[in-house]
């Protein structure tokens, strides 16, 4: 027992600054009552990914083309499409497709973006200029622009969707990642590691890359919202998913034609998209305030 | 370095990303699944014919081939027929074109008064009513899907109030007017014919809203943290402390030095207003170069697609120029 208590007290004393840096950070979330609502969001949309088998009411694509568009009611909460599915299921559904497309992004994007990044700052020269002119002509296009032709090109469907945003998006995390291996390369205990005569990969891989992930990653959670968002007008201009995928944007699309008449056909999905990038928007500001110590202390 | 050296640099890198970019939509438009030739043809073409008109396009020779002569005709501004509408790319976007530049201009007049406006309020107001209020709002703009916003303005504006047109440019009555600039609006008023502007305005209102809405956003929210930052600087409390009225404080000494990065956000929105028009003129059926461009990439009309990619990206790539250059004029500070 009393070692346990001793255990204890060294990690204490041994993690202290984490610690404090850990309490401050969760006392400004405390503070923040809107990263809290947008963490709220993000769960509850996690949780409806997850259980949409065991929570959603009927079959997303099944067809009941002698129910077509019932207007919200007890039976189906959130009314019926053009070929009678439920709207409440699809976005329950829909869910789990825009989460899917945003962690799948970010999973190529941010290592691609980042190990470009590192790359280019740690060896300098022409590798240097060669990787981060690439990116300017990327960042020369506007997003959603490049991501259609990208889409166009490769021929629309979901899979080339999130291959097309991940290509226009990797520029980004390149250029916070070279800047930050700027400052960190000359740093003392990467000249330690040279002199040591640890390779070159190893010293890019083990010291620079940690230290240059959290930036990256703050940055990243701030994309997330921007993700779904491109993801959906994708669809919605006919680019991105196709029928019968439960895709809110596409979703959007279909119902546009029923707008008058039938208004809840594609003002639901659309407010499903507009909730989910306003969770993770909230959460990306309040992650960045917490982690930019400048806006922590002053600001 | 000084700033002239700085202005040469900065032009040769734009140079470097057109090229790049032409080179990019080049690729891109030899990798999209499209026929060219079957789409002029038909499918049950005879073979000769068929070989004939590649050789017209040019697409028997070898791709570098393809590229010098595709980079030729770029100089020269002139990318080919449009397969869907029969006509000169280059004259299609000579159309469409203008009907977006005013547009964008005037989403960004709504977006740059609205959001220096709005962000000002907030930090003066901080944490108070009016910066919760502003704060929530430009969140939801900046979460707003453009396409689902503009449609709920068709449902709402439209439909039930009545305050703006379904869409279009102008309504079925009222004929263009001669075309000097392209932009209806400006042209209606050099012939001097006020209703055709007014019928302009009116119809570019719905779309310059939700575009506008979604900016004013951005804007607001640099312009807040902005501020903020400045507000906590030693000579706005020296101009306080000087008895200065708060007015003058924070529009002669806050605003001016909190507006660069401010101005910074309204180039970089200039790139978020050419992506958003794509997606409202589709909502609104407006004929401007978005829905000319999704028109040509659901129809793969590859001449189309590589002209309005083209001009998008040289005007985006432009502002970003300006943003740089302005920058660098304004902010003696900045390192070259």
């Amino acid at each position: 027992m009393e070692d346990l208590r001793n255990t204890i007290a060294s990690w204490k004393r041994k993690h202290s600054s984490e610690i404090s840096d850990a309490k401050e950070i969760i006392h400004m979330v405390k503070k923040s009552p809107l990263s809290i609502a947008g963490l709220c969001i993000v769960l509850a949309l996690v949780f409806v990914a997850i259980s949409a088998p065991y929570i959603a009411p009927y079959d997303p694509i099944a067809m009941c083309l002698n129910n077509r568009l019932a207007s919200p009611s007890m039976i189906h909460l959130l009314g019926t499409d053009e070929l009678g599915r439920d709207i409440l299921s699809r976005i329950i559904y829909g869910t789990g497709v825009a989460l899917k497309i945003m962690i799948i992004v970010l999973m190529i994007d941010l290592p691609l973006g980042v190990l470009l990044g590192i790359t280019a700052g740690y060896f300098g020269g022409w590798i240097d200029e060669i990787i981060m002119r690439v990116a300017d002509i990327f960042m020369a296009f506007p997003r959603l622009i490049l991501a259609m032709a990208i889409g166009a090109a490769l021929g629309p469907s979901l899979v080339n969707t999130m291959i097309a945003i991940a290509i226009t998006m990797w520029p980004t995390y390149a250029r916070l990642a070279r800047g930050e291996t700027l400052s960190i390369k000359e740093r003392t205990f990467i000249e330690a590691e040279k002199a040591l005569g640890t390779s070159k990969a190893r010293v890019l891989l083990s010291s620079i890359l940690p230290l240059c992930s959290s930036t990256t990653i703050v940055r990243a959670t701030l994309d997330m919202g921007n993700v779904i968002r491109i993801a959906a007008g994708m669809s919605f201009l006919g680019l991105g998913a196709q029928p019968p995928t439960p895709e809110w944007g596409l979703m959007v699309s279909t119902g546009r034609g029923f707008l008058i008449n039938q208004w809840w056909v594609p003002t639901f999905p659309g407010f499903a998209i507009l909730l989910a990038v306003f969770g993770f928007n909230l959460l990306g500001d309040g992650i960045r305030d917490v982690s930019d110590p400048h806006l922590r202390r002053g600001g | 370095m000084t700033f002239r050296d700085y202005v040469v640099k900065r032009m040769a890198l734009f140079v470097v990303v057109i090229i790049g970019v032409v080179t990019v939509t080049f690729l891109l438009s030899h990798v999209i699944p499209a026929d060219p030739v079957g789409a002029i043809l038909g499918e049950n073409a005879p073979q000769e014919l068929v070989e004939k008109t590649e050789r017209q396009l040019g697409l028997d020779l070898p791709l570098h081939q393809q590229y010098i002569r595709y980079m030729k005709g770029m100089v020269h501004w002139d990318f080919g027929i449009s397969l869907r509408t029969q006509k000169p790319v280059s004259k299609d976007l000579k159309t469409y074109f203008p009907a977006t530049l005013e547009l964008v201009m005037l989403s960004m007049l709504i977006a740059i008064t609205c959001g220096i406006g709005l962000g000002i309020l907030s930090a003066v107001k901080r944490n108070k009513m009016p910066d919760n209020i502003s704060r929530i709002f430009s969140l939801i703009g900046i979460s707003m899907p453009a396409f689902w916003l503009g449609l709920l303005f068709i449902l709402i504006l439209y439909y039930h109030l009545g305050i703006i047109p379904a869409g279009g440019r102008l309504s079925p009555r009222i004929s263009p007017p001669l075309t000097v600039t392209g932009l209806y609006t400006v042209d209606s008023l050099i012939a001097g014919e006020f209703r055709t502007f007014w019928d302009a305005l009116y119809h570019l209102l719905g779309p310059a809203l939700v575009l506008g809405w979604i900016q004013t956003a951005y804007i607001c929210r640099v312009t807040r943290s902005s501020m903020l930052e400045v507000f906590n600087e030693e000579y706005i409390r020296t101009a306080r402390i000087k008895g200065l009225k708060e007015k003058i404080v924070i529009f002669r000494h806050a605003f001016r030095n909190a507006a660069i990065p401010v101005i910074t956000m309204v180039g970089i929105s200039f790139g978020y207003l050419l992506e958003g028009s794509v997606l409202t003129e589709t909502v609104f059926a407006y004929p401007g170069l978005g829905r000319y461009s999704v028109n040509s990439f659901l129809s793969l009309d590859l001449n189309a697609v590589v002209g309005s990619v083209t001009l998008i990206a040289i005007c985006y790539a432009l502002s970003n120029l300006i943003v740089d250059l302005v920058y660098g004029f304004l902010d003696p500070r900045v390192k070259y």
